[in-house]
Order: C-alpha cells, then structure tokens, then sequence
C-alpha cells in the first residue's frame, strides 16, 4: 500500500495538507504484521496508525470489523470518534466507526456484536470482555488490524499484559491480522517492540523525528519555597503571571490532593477571574468531561490537573506545560512536556516548580537529565501469573478450549513468551480446582475437562460473575459523593477509609469547593457547598511513583558537589545548615540519624532507594527493633529515607541493617507483613479467588465479608506452596517490595554505616514528620501502648 | 500475661479469653460462638469462587487449643457452628477431629440462624439453654432478664489509637447480658456502633478485644447528636452478617 485512493488525496489536498514522513512510512510499510512507531506528542501518531485501514476500506469497501483500535482512556477512544468520523463523512467513505467501553449502553453493545462496524474503539477491559463471549469468533473472524494506542502507558501496568493475551487470542480467531503501536518517547524501544510482538515473531520499531529540545526551565518565584510540604502555593502568584502571559496552561501535580488543594488557593487568589478548571480521576465523569469540553472549547485559560491528563485527547493551543512538586520519573516528566504545544517541529514550553527546599534538588536534578536525554524506567518483568489465570478463566467463558494449544497461543504473547508450561498448567489447575494441596473441590470445580480432552465451565452460570470480575484495575474501596437532596449533583469519589473519618459538619476539598459532609445515603457521602469554611485535608488515593534510580543518582551527586551556587539561597541554607548540624547523606554510605522528638525516639535512614524500598527497608529495620526489644511504634517512608518511631533510642544501626541480616529477615518476615497482604489481594483479585463485582450485590461495593488478610493468612499457614503466594511473592519483590533496590543500595553502601545521635530533628529529617502514609507496627510496644490508653478510657468513663 | 478479663453477670463470675471464647471455671463451661464450619465448601457449592478450604481446620485447631487449656466439662457453641446444615456433614478427618474434641464432655449445639435443624455429629441440639443464673441462646432478646450470653452479631470494636485506627473482634458485656465475637476463621465483623448493637447494649457496656491480650474498654459508640456517624452506617450491611 503505497498511495492513497482519491478520496483520502483530494481531502488532504483541499485542506493543503501534507503527510509527515513517519506517516508516508507507515502506509508504505502496512502490510507488515507488526510494528511499533514511537513519535512524540503532536507527531500525528493516531492519524499514521489509522491511515492504512481508511485507505484499504476506501478502496475495498467492506462490511465487517476491519480495525480494531485499542485506548488506555474511554475518553480516547470517544475523541478519537470523533475525530475520525468527521473527515470520513466529508471524503464520502463507506465506514463505520464506533467506540465500545465501559460507558457504551447494552443495546448498543448487543447490536455492536451483530453487526460490528469497520472501525469499533475500545479498551483492554471491554476487549477480554468481547473475547469471551461465545461470539468472539464470528465477530473477529475477518479482523485484519489492530492498533494500540499509548502502548507505552499499557506497557506499565498488568492492562498491557492483559492486552497482549488478548491479541494473541485475536491472531488465532483472525490469522494474518496485523498489529500497530502508537508509543511516545519511551528509554528502550526494542524492549516495547518485543512486548507487542506476535512471538516469536519480531516487531519492527519505526522511529518518527523527535522534533526539537523542549524548552524547559524552573520557574522564578518572588517568595522562596517553604521549608517542607507540597503543593506550591507559595507560588501561586508567579503561576497567575504565566497563566495570563500564556494561551493555555496545564498545571500538573504529582496527587490528587494537592491537586485540590492548590486549585483551592490559586481560586482564592485569582483576582482577574481567569477561567481555570480543574481535573483528577477522583472527579466525577460529568466534571471530567464538562472541563474537557470547556478546554475544547477554548474557554479555559488553564486546567490543574494529576496523571489524569498525561494522556489523551490533543489540545493544540496548549502552549505552557507547569510541574508543581518534582517530576519523579524523568520519562513521565518528558511526556507531560510534550503536553504542551501539540505543534510539530515547535519546542514544547515547560517550568518546574518545586513544592519545597528539597524538591529544588530533584527539579534541577531532573532538568539535567532531560537535557542529557537521560530517559530512566526499570525493565519489565515477565508477564504476571495472576492476569494469565483471569484469561484462563475468560476464554473458558467463550467455549471450551484445548489446553495445549492454548499454552501455545499464551506463549505468543510478548510477556508470555518464556512461560514455562509447569506455570500454565499451575494456572490451569488454579483455575478448575483452586490448587490446594488439600483436593476439597473436586466436586465443585470451575473447569473440568471432558471426555475429548477440551476444558470447560462446570457451571455455565459461573460465566457472569467470571465476566463481571474481568480487568487488571483494583481499586481501593470508593464510595460516591454527590451533593445532598434528590438528584444532587454527582462530585466524585473518595476512598472508603477518608469517609469513614468524617464526622457530621467536616469539611473537605472537592472539584475545587469547600464542602461539608451531611451523611451516608445508601453508601453514597451527601455533602452541601460550605464555601466559608477551612477544609480539612481530603486523603484521595494519589498514585505515588518512586524516584527512579538515574534521578536519585543524580540528586546525590548534587547534594555532595560542594557547589550548590544553581540553586537558590533558601534551598543553599538549608543543606549548609545540614552539614553543619549533621552530614550530608553520601551514595557510597549510609546515615542513619538518631534523635528524639517529642516524647518519642527517631530513627531516620537515608538510603536513597525509592520509596517502595524505603518502605520495605523500614518493615525490616522495624521487625529486627521489635526482636531485639527497641518498641518500635511506626514509621513513614520517602523516595529518600525512611523515618522510624518508638519508644526506645537506638544508638547504633548497624546491626539492625546489615546485609546478611536484611536478606535473612526478608525471607522470613516477608510473609507476614502488610504490604504483602496488600500485594494478596490486588493479585487475589486479578486471578479470580474474590470476587469484586457480585451480580445484584454492587451496590454494596464490598462483598467479602471478612477481609482478604485472613485468607492470606490461612494460606500461609495451611498451603504455603500455594500458587497465590507464590505470585504474591513474585509481585511485591517486583513491586511494592522493590528488593532489587534495597540490593543495589547495600552494594554501594558496602556496610558502611554511620549512626548520628543528635539532639534534635537535623534539617533534611524534618519534612518527614508532615508525610502522608504512616504505617503502624503492631508489635509489643503497640499492645503496651492500646492497654494504656485503654486504660486512661475505663477511668474516664468511671468503668474501672 | 492477661489471657482474660474477668467480670460478674447476674453472679456468674467469668472470663472473656483473649482467644475469643467464654470460661466459667465454676461450672467448667466453655461456650464458643458462630464457627461457620464449613463456609468455603459451602461458597464453592452455590458457584463462588473457590476460597482456601482450610479454614475448618483452622477452627478446630484454635478450638482445640482452648480445650486443652481448659479442659472444660461442657462446652456449648452459641449457633451458626455451620455454615448451613450441609457444610455440617464435614469431612471424615474434621468430624473425627471434632468427635475427639466433645469425647468426655457434654456439648451443646444452640441453634443459629445458618444452622436451624440437628446435626448429626452427637451432642444436644437446642434452641436455647439455661445454665444457673445464665441463658444461652444464638440471637440476644431485647428487654431479656439479666444473664443472656449470645453471639450471632460478631461484634468487633474499631478504636482510635496513637492515630491509627484499629479494629478487631471484641465481646460486649453490660450489667444485663453479653454478646461473643465470632470464633471462625473466616468471619467478618459488625462495629459496635451499629444500631442493632447500640440498641442492645446498656450505657455501661464495655468491650473486651480479643487478640494477643484482652483488653477492655467502654464500648465505642455513636457520638450523641443528631449526626449519623459514617462509620457506623458504612459497617452496616444488612443480611451479610451471622
């Protein structure tokens, strides 16, 4: 497919477009079975992935599904409609285009698996739902393209892994189907190209022009930043001066919180009455997309908004990209840049605003390596067992399957290519009989295999609950706000945990307004507009990244360079002062400072290492404190340190992180921790041992009646060798646990360990007593400390 | 070490175990409540999913730890010891486990609402018991004479501490009548500021956690006000509970 049929040249030429090369290239290079391009933002990706299948429908006129297209965000998918059915109608073209998500009505979608269109838009979770209908094969029988969009975001979660399941499962009902990705700039393209490849086939990568330097710089503010915290209001007034200097700004956050929190006090500052909206995943759809449309529109001067915006929809005349707190992943900061200025061969425009004196470090630290191309991103793992037994059970859904030549689709998936059969036939097994290794459900097996060998449903009705349950997304419990009387508008979500802290008259942040909690009705938070009042913190579910090592490299560097003249005198201060009171944590040492602080005994340890393994780093250091009687009580983990309270002073910390004890302990504590049971049940989840989503139960939004910590332990303590832990395991040392770093950091540290006993909390701790996400340790010191106040409670209450 | 928390209802001097069960050491009684024996099987039979089957065993384990301790001469479990009337035809190694456990000793079963009819695993059967000043009997009566003990609620008692919040299972006891946690392995929970358990409990009631050590506290409740506490109806879900 060289040219393009009349219709598509002569719309392109009433128009005096022309094709960008990658463009050309890819309609030259269509009938490759697959390939991957990687263009920045504004490269007209979307048009390249779609231009050979409007070409091979223009001059071969079907009925049928042709192109399947694949989004992360149902809004994608509703924009790309759009998009895209305008010119078809104005070039005369016989194409149907349709989108399919979560949101499609059900007449909509039954009519959809009868008369499919050309072109149907969807996302990962509504295509393992298409594939496990009966249907499926009929649908996609004449299928001859796929593309996946933002694939470089798929890649980064278990929806990718899930996907390429899917389309693995799509090359066997459609043979000769053909595979696109549409990727931005990514750190190891070959490595994306063998995750969407058909294996063991390869998948060609084809690279458009990055287009020039972005223009990247920090902003200057009048006040100085402050001493700890986040968000950035000090410097609301200098952000004011660039929204009104600019045509459209995004003004991104690292969480949703902040993210209200700051849109709150730029509110309150905004004297000129610039029209600014905001917009985060806690919002509800229809504030979503009323912000989107308005920005469509052109009437927003600026939107504040989280990873929420990092894909999506193009806005042309966004022209000023603003980073409130440090970027902590260089790659996401280089593609939120890109945001800005959706121009080709136009530099994008962006500044970084530090949230703190800290922070400045990281900013300067991350405009350097943007400057160097120093793209980072940790490698990816082997595609998780726990979305293979969820596809098991989905294609069980469809009809029965033959288990050979399912592990050979399976194994034709890019990050499933090295699955060795034993791990199938585990999952398999996990599925038809739950794999215990006490045989109870032989009667009440899910799959059973017949007598031609096929494998099967047991219980056809199980199908709608396996369907219900589909997707790799777990969320933490939310429950709805809207406001109060009948029909009151839908705000958004929070987390069932906040909800359950309010107290009648609390208020909280939401889409920007104060709003004061009234009560429950049928598990939805009924709340009235209280603009008068001060909020009270609203804790949302802010995804929060970890530093990556090329950043935390680089921060140390600037911390030890002895030349802090780039960054400015507030920030200089605060590091002398640290020297002076204590020393500058070093990459090849560890320090570890020693101080009481109100009532209480400090520990803080500045490994560096991200903040999962921090965090795991202070499971560790606090169970080996609790064997050896220090009462540990808690501790809070950063990208940097980890700081750790209790009720006893520790002196020397040396035993307590040594290497061999750190790896001995990991091995046996590992199991019992929370993180771990945190790790359960998302993988629980996934693979099908709970259930989310009961037919007729949603409304509750919570049906294990007792939580998924018991079963982990039962396990455990019952079937230690069973799959579940197993993937577990696998899935918190790869993630939450993030063990690899911990190891990384004893090899530069190579035991070099310096305790600090200070007076008093040393400047570099001190922005650690106001994190987010303390965990408790329930150990001696927290049972003497429960009795205690148990205690002081029965005297109060004249009860004892 | 406190293994309990002892306390006087209607002159019966007892003990609430840290391990979640009732000891009257005066009239060698040990009374457990809602077991739920045999509630994976019984999920995996109606089509669920197929949770761990273990936690029978599990039961029985820490049921038989008591017994050991104590070794009670009757032992009463307050209904809902089965998950339903069929998860009590258990397994020939459990029943034999549980044969072992009631040799020697007069056990009662009180009926529940998951376990309406007999069982056929020895024992009597019963709707309700008296024992001296004491009633036993699976769901609490209101306005009942003082000395009830009951389960069916598997009370559980959330407290604010060093800010965090924790929850755990818990007895409640006022002057009246007493209310056990569930004793089986895969038991959720009711918070004491449910309705239900506010309307029972007098103004006096404390709650005893069960855990590594019993600890008593005032019963947490709904403050006063007009307020309904978001906790309290966020824990509320009616018929998934006993």
């Amino acid at each position: 497919m060289n040219s393009l049929p009349p219709p598509i040249t002569d719309w392109f030429a009433a128009r005096s477009w022309s094709l960008h090369p990658h463009q050309t290239e890819m309609l030259a290079r269509a009938g490759e079975p697959a390939l991957l391009l990687i263009a920045p933002t504004g490269g007209g990706k979307t048009l390249a992935g779609f231009l050979p299948t409007l070409a091979e429908l223009a001059s071969a006129p079907r009925p049928g599904l042709h192109t399947l297209y694949i989004s992360p965000l149902k809004a994608l998918a509703a924009d790309i409609r759009r998009n895209l059915t305008a010119p078809i109608a104005e070039m005369g073209l016989p194409i149907r285009v349709e989108d399919r998500t979560g949101d499609t009505t059900t007449t909509q979608r039954k009519r959809q698996r009868a008369d499919p269109p050309q072109i149907l838009l969807t996302t990962p979770e509504s295509l393992a739902l298409l594939l496990s209908y009966e249907d499926a094969p009929r649908i996609f029988d004449g299928l001859q393209r796929v593309i996946v969009d933002e694939i470089h975001a798929l890649a980064e979660s278990k929806r990718g892994d899930q996907l390429m399941l899917g389309l693995a499962r799509l090359a066997t009902l459609a043979p000769g189907l053909r595979r696109v990705g549409l990727s931005a700039t990514v750190e190891d393209p070959p490595a994306l190209a063998r995750f969407m490849a058909s294996a063991p086939q390869p998948c060609a990568v084809l690279h458009a022009d990055p287009g020039p330097d972005p223009d990247i710089t920090m902003m200057r503010t009048t006040a100085p930043p402050p001493w700890s915290g986040g968000g950035g209001r000090y410097a609301i007034p200098d952000i004011l001066d660039q929204v009104r200097a600019h045509q459209t700004t995004l003004i991104f956050h690292n969480t949703r919180a902040q993210a209200e929190i700051f849109f709150h006090d730029l509110w309150l500052q905004n004297t000129g009455d610039l029209p600014i909206g905001i917009h985060h995943g806690s919002l509800a759809r229809e504030q979503r997309e009323r912000v989107e449309a308005a920005m469509v529109a052109g009437v927003l001067r600026a939107i504040v908004c989280t990873g929420s915006l990092d894909l999506g929809i193009d806005w042309g005349n966004v022209d000023l990209v603003i980073q409130v707190g440090a970027p902590k992943n260089v790659k996401r900061l280089v593609q939120r840049i890109g945001r800005a200025n959706h121009r080709y061969n136009a530099p994008s425009k962006a500044m970084l605003v530090p949230a703190n004196r800290f922070e400045v470090v990281e900013c300067i630290a991350a405009l350097q390596a943007v400057q160097a191309h120093d793209l980072d991103g940790d490698p990816r793992g082997p595609g998780p067992l726990d979305v293979l037994c969820q596809h098991i059970l989905a294609t069980a859904c469809a009809g029965p399957f033959d288990a050979g030549a399912f592990y050979a689709e399976v194994t034709r998936a890019g990050p499933y290519a090295a699955l060795p059969r034993a791990d199938f036939d585990a999952c398999l097994e996990f599925c038809a009989t739950g794999g215990y290794a006490l045989r109870a459900y032989d009667r009440w097996r899910r799959l059973m295999q017949r007598g031609d060998g096929l494998w099967q449903l047991r219980d056809p009705r199980t199908s709608r609950m396996i369907r219900m349950n589909l997707g790799t997304i777990v969320d933490t419990e939310k429950l709805k706000v809207r406001m109060k009387g009948r029909g009151g508008t839908p705000l958004g979500e929070v987390e069932e945990a906040f909800a359950a802290s309010l107290s009648q008259g609390d208020t909280f942040l939401m889409g920007g307004q104060v709003v004061r909690f009234d009560g429950l009705r049928e598990l939805t938070v009924e709340v009235t507009r209280d603009p008068g009042r001060e909020p009270k913190l609203a804790v949302f579910d802010g995804t929060k990244f970890a530093t990556s090592t090329q950043l935390s490299d680089r921060i140390l560097a600037i911390l030890n360079s002895g030349d802090w003249s780039a960054l400015p005198p507030a920030t200089q201060g605060w590091l002398a002062l640290q020297a002076e009171v204590s020393v500058m944590p070093q990459r090849n040492r560890l320090l570890v400072e020693s101080f009481p602080y109100e009532g209480r005994e400090h520990l803080c340890i500045w490994g560096f290492a991200g903040r999962n393994a921090q965090q795991t780093l202070g499971l560790l250091a606090t169970k080996r404190m609790e064997e050896r009687g220090l009462h540990p009580l808690g501790f809070v983990a950063t990208d940097y340190a980890v700081l750790i309270w209790g009720l006893d002073a520790v002196l020397d910390a040396g035993p307590l992180l040594d290497a061999a004890g750190l790896r001995e302990g990991l091995e046996g504590w590992l199991a019992g921790n929370a993180v771990m049971k945190r790790s359960f049940r998302t993988t629980a989840q996934i693979a099908g041992l709970i259930e989310r989503n009961l037919p007729g139960q949603r409304k509750s939004g919570r049906q294990a009646t007792f939580s998924t910590d018991i079963l982990y332990d039962t396990l455990r303590r019952h079937d230690p060798g069973h799959l579940m832990l197993r993937i577990t395991a696998e899935e918190a040392m790869r993630g939450l646990v993030d063990f690899g770093r911990i190891e990384e950091m004893l090899d530069r540290i190579g035991g070099r360990i310096d305790t600090r006993r200070l007076e008093r909390i040393p400047p570099l701790a001190a922005p650690l007593f106001l994190e987010m996400g303390r965990v408790p340790v329930q150990g001696a010191g927290r049972e003497r400390l429960l009795a205690e106040a148990a205690e002081r409670l029965m005297v109060a209450a004249g009860l004892a | 070490m406190k293994t309990g928390f002892e306390f006087v209802l209607a002159g019966a001097r007892l003990l609430a175990r840290a391990a979640g069960t009732l000891w009257w050491a005066e009239a060698g009684l040990l009374c457990v409540s809602d077991l739920h024996l045999g509630k994976s099987e019984r999920i995996a039979r109606r089509g669920g999913t197929l949770l761990p089957p273990y936690e029978t065993v599990d039961t029985l384990e820490r049921l038989d730890t008591e017994i050991a301790a104590l070794d009670p001469s009757v032992v009463i479990c307050l209904g809902d010891s089965f998950d339903d009337l069929r998860a009590a035809e258990l397994p020939e190694s459990e029943a034999l486990w549980l044969a072992r456990l009631m040799a020697g000793r007069r056990w009662i079963w009180i009926a529940g609402n998951h376990d309406p009819g007999p069982v056929g695993l020895g024992g009597a059967y019963l709707a309700e018991w008296a024992e001296g000043p004491l009633v036993f009997r699976h769901i609490a009566v209101p306005g009942a004479g003082p000395g009830e003990v009951s389960g069916h609620y598997h009370p559980k008692a959330r407290i604010t501490a060093q800010g965090q919040s924790l929850s755990r299972p818990c007895f409640l006891i006022d002057g009246a009548r007493m209310i056990l946690p569930a004793f089986g392995t895969y038991t959720g929970g009711l918070v004491t500021t449910d309705p239900a358990l506010e309307a029972l409990m007098g103004p006096d009631a404390v709650a005893v956690l069960t855990g590594p050590r019993a600890i008593c506290l005032p019963m947490p409740r709904v403050p006063p006000g007009p307020a309904i506490s978001p906790a309290n109806a966020l824990r509320q879900r009616p018929g998934r509970r006993g």
